[in-house]
């Protein structure tokens, strides 16, 4: 028997190493990514001058996945600025950024929408500052082969397609969108999130705003009609499309620009077609009306060169602060991700915020106080 | 105490508070430690139970018996959850189609059928199913297994095409992601656990009785159905309900692989839903009732899983009665 024992106790030990060397790999080859991108060091000197002193502690934030990838690049190098802070970024979701916030476990939250009605109370009626962090386009992506030129889409098109009103991509009002192009006869199959997101959430708000044939409402999680497939993530959308000839799924830009997807151009408010990148959105957030809370929303702004999907996301954190090294800390770190961070962000796949929204937010810094 | 200071047939009766008091200190405390460790996990339990439900209270209070609608779309503020109950209930059922019958026979081939020898190594295969992290199950799943089988089911579908009831559980429409893909995986999850408790069920039968039935005559299946059987009955079907109450609560391998699409359909290729699944996909962004009624879905599937392990140990604890001719 006691070899029995000692064998099981050998093959499970075998059985564990071989899994944690399987989960390394599958890690290390999602976030090489992120790592990749560096330039590190020339921020660190742009940051250390508006920082001053050595501060030491933690900050713990939680919230928006569309934030990941900038998060974690901004934890990384502003080692270099403040090297006795420790910062952790958690992404949970939005939603759950903002709980974590309002029951106190984390110092910030990152959060693709403004606090809804339902969860103001929570709150406890402490004021709570919003810093614009990061925008970014929502593509169209497709899964089309042949065609002449990128395809084109205006709202009203868009919300058939996702309402399963059309269902075939030579459809008169596709076909219209598109003068001059050969389309196939092919099925559509469209392609949505499993899980809730600030993506699903800003799509849909796009939707809402932008024609009133969009019956499904706005939120983090739609009732899509029964054909649609789901994926996990951007990533998991991503490899849908790219699997399923003739789909089209709404995917965050760094992440359809990763798998290599094709994306449609999107008619804006102005009437233009454009194509989503990190200018365009840049030129969407510059027309957008922002309130004295820095609070707005990019989808269908205005302007020649405005990408009417583009969605942003801000980082969450109570005016007054328990104890000023919190405060100080948070000034830090914040104001790295509105200054250098801004300058690696069309890197990572994000568009850097248009100067006066950067600007104000800035000059909002000084809000958080003990 | 009492039962202990009975036991103990040195006491005189009378005497038997005396000695009680009399108890040393650290077998007191060693009793009021033991004590507390139980109670922990009662309060624990407890706890969890009052604040889940606390927290789903807006959830009950708003839908009422609405949560029992098929009508779940958040945009709204519509929050009917029968699709993810039907979709908890049709992924169980295809697993324990599929698991128990092979999970019996790895039982019995490892009791009756091959030697010791033989049958450890198999036992140690099997364990390590058991090790391998749900979420790895579901990174497979829908990485390799369900492209696979998704072309298997759309040549399915269209051979069943025109056929009356198999046209409604296997036809189209069809996807790799699926209720039938969530059974398979949930299948292979809870094979160990069913495979391991009812083999040990099994190895409990008197050898004596296995040789009274051959000293009748009986073949070895005979012999499996008239002594064996019998015997194990209850053990394996509690094995059984405890295999149910894992694949009811698995989420992440589920959450991957069962399309994500909240449909009641006889179709089980197609995508469905259920309610771990919803709870670990659309936890992330939920806020206010929406928030409430995931931890609603939570607390409908504790009340369930514990439901299934009640009946379980009733019928566990049924037939070991009727086995002492109670």
């Amino acid at each position: 028997m006691p070899l029995g024992r000692r064998q099981r106790v050998a093959t499970v030990g075998i059985a564990a190493v071989a899994t944690a060397l399987g989960l390394a790999a599958c890690s290390s080859s999602s976030s090489s990514s992120t790592a990749a991108s560096s330039g590190s060091s020339s921020a660190a000197s742009s940051a250390s001058s508006s920082s001053g002193a050595k501060l030491s502690g933690t900050l713990n934030g939680s919230g928006s996945t569309f934030q990941t990838t900038f998060q974690e690049q901004a934890i990384s190098s502003f080692k270099s600025v403040q090297p006795s802070m420790t910062v952790n970024y958690g992404s949970g979701g939005s939603g759950k950024g903002r709980t974590d916030l309002s029951s106190g476990v984390v110092n910030f939250a990152g959060s693709d929408s403004t606090i809804p009605a339902a969860e103001e109370a929570n709150f406890k009626g402490k004021t709570v500052l919003y810093f614009p962090v990061v925008i970014g386009p929502i593509t169209l992506s497709y899964n089309l082969s042949g065609l002449s030129k990128p395809l084109q889409l205006s709202a009203p098109v868009i919300a058939d397609i996702f309402q399963g009103k059309i269902t075939t991509w030579n459809n008169s009002a596709i076909a219209a969108d598109n003068p001059g192009v050969t389309l196939p006869s092919s099925p559509i199959t469209i392609v949505v999130r499993s899980d809730s997101s600030g993506t699903t959430q800003n799509f849909s708000l796009f939707l809402m705003t932008a024609t009133p044939t969009w019956t499904l409402g706005s939120s983090s999680t739609i009732k899509w009609p029964a054909t649609a497939r789901a994926g996990n993530g951007n990533g998991g959308v991503a490899s849908a499309v790219k699997s399923t000839p003739g789909a089209i799924g709404y995917v965050d830009y760094a992440d359809a620009k990763a798998s290599g997807l094709t994306f449609a151009s999107v008619k804006n408010k102005d009437g233009n077609y454009v194509a989503p990148s990190p200018a365009t959105a840049t030129a969407a957030a510059d027309g957008v009306t922002i309130m004295p809370n820095l609070t707005f929303h990019a989808v269908w702004a205005t302007g020649a060169d405005a990408y009417p999907i583009t969605y942003q996301s801000w980082v969450l954190t109570y005016a007054t602060q328990p104890n000023a090294n919190d405060a100080a800390m948070l000034q830090a770190y914040i104001g790295y991700l509105l200054g250098p961070m801004q300058q690696m962000s069309g890197s990572l796949g994000y568009a850097p915020l248009p100067a006066n929204l950067d600007s104000m937010a800035k000059a909002q810094l000084s809000k958080i106080t003990s | 105490m009492s039962v202990v200071t009975q036991a103990d047939p040195t006491t005189p009766a009378g005497s038997a508070r005396a000695l009680a008091e009399r108890r040393p200190l650290g077998d007191r405390s060693f009793q009021i430690l033991a004590l507390a460790c139980g109670l922990l996990v009662l309060v624990i339990l407890v706890l969890i139970a009052v604040s889940t439900s606390q927290q789903a209270s807006s959830w009950f209070t708003t839908e009422g018996w609405k949560i029992f609608t098929n009508n779940w779309n958040p945009a709204n503020n519509q929050f009917g959850a029968l699709a993810f109950i039907y979709g908890t209930a049709i992924t169980a059922v295809i697993a324990l189609i599929m698991a128990v019958p092979v999970s019996i026979g790895i039982a019995l081939l490892l009791t009756e059928v091959v030697s010791y020898r033989w049958s450890r190594p198999i036992v140690y295969v099997i364990d390590l199913l058991a090790v391998v992290p749900s979420v790895v199950w579901g990174l497979w799943g829908i990485i390799v297994f369900a492209p696979w089988i998704g072309s298997i089911y759309a040549s399915i579908a269209s051979g069943v095409k025109g056929i009356p009831v198999l046209d409604d559980l296997f036809g189209a429409p069809t996807s790799g992601a699926s209720f039938f893909t969530a059974g398979i995986i949930l299948a292979f999850m809870i094979t160990p656990i069913v495979t391991s408790l009812s083999r040990e069920v099994i190895a409990t039968v008197p050898q004596i009785d296995r040789e009274g039935a051959y000293a009748l005559g009986a073949t070895r299946w005979e012999m499996i159905r008239g002594a064996v059987w019998p015997h194990s009955q209850g053990g394996v079907v509690g094995a059984v309900l405890l295999g149910l109450g894992r694949a009811m609560g698995e989420t992440i391998a589920v959450a991957l692989v069962i399309g994500s699409s909240p449909a009641i359909t006889s179709h089980l290729f197609a995508p469905g839903y259920n309610m771990a699944a919803v709870i670990a996909n659309q936890f992330g962004e939920a806020s206010g009732v929406f928030r409430a009624a995931l931890m609603g879905i939570g607390v409908l599937l504790f009340v369930f899983t514990i439901i299934i392990n009640v009946i379980a140990h009733a019928v566990v604890d049924r037939s070991a009665r009727k086995k002492r001719g109670g």
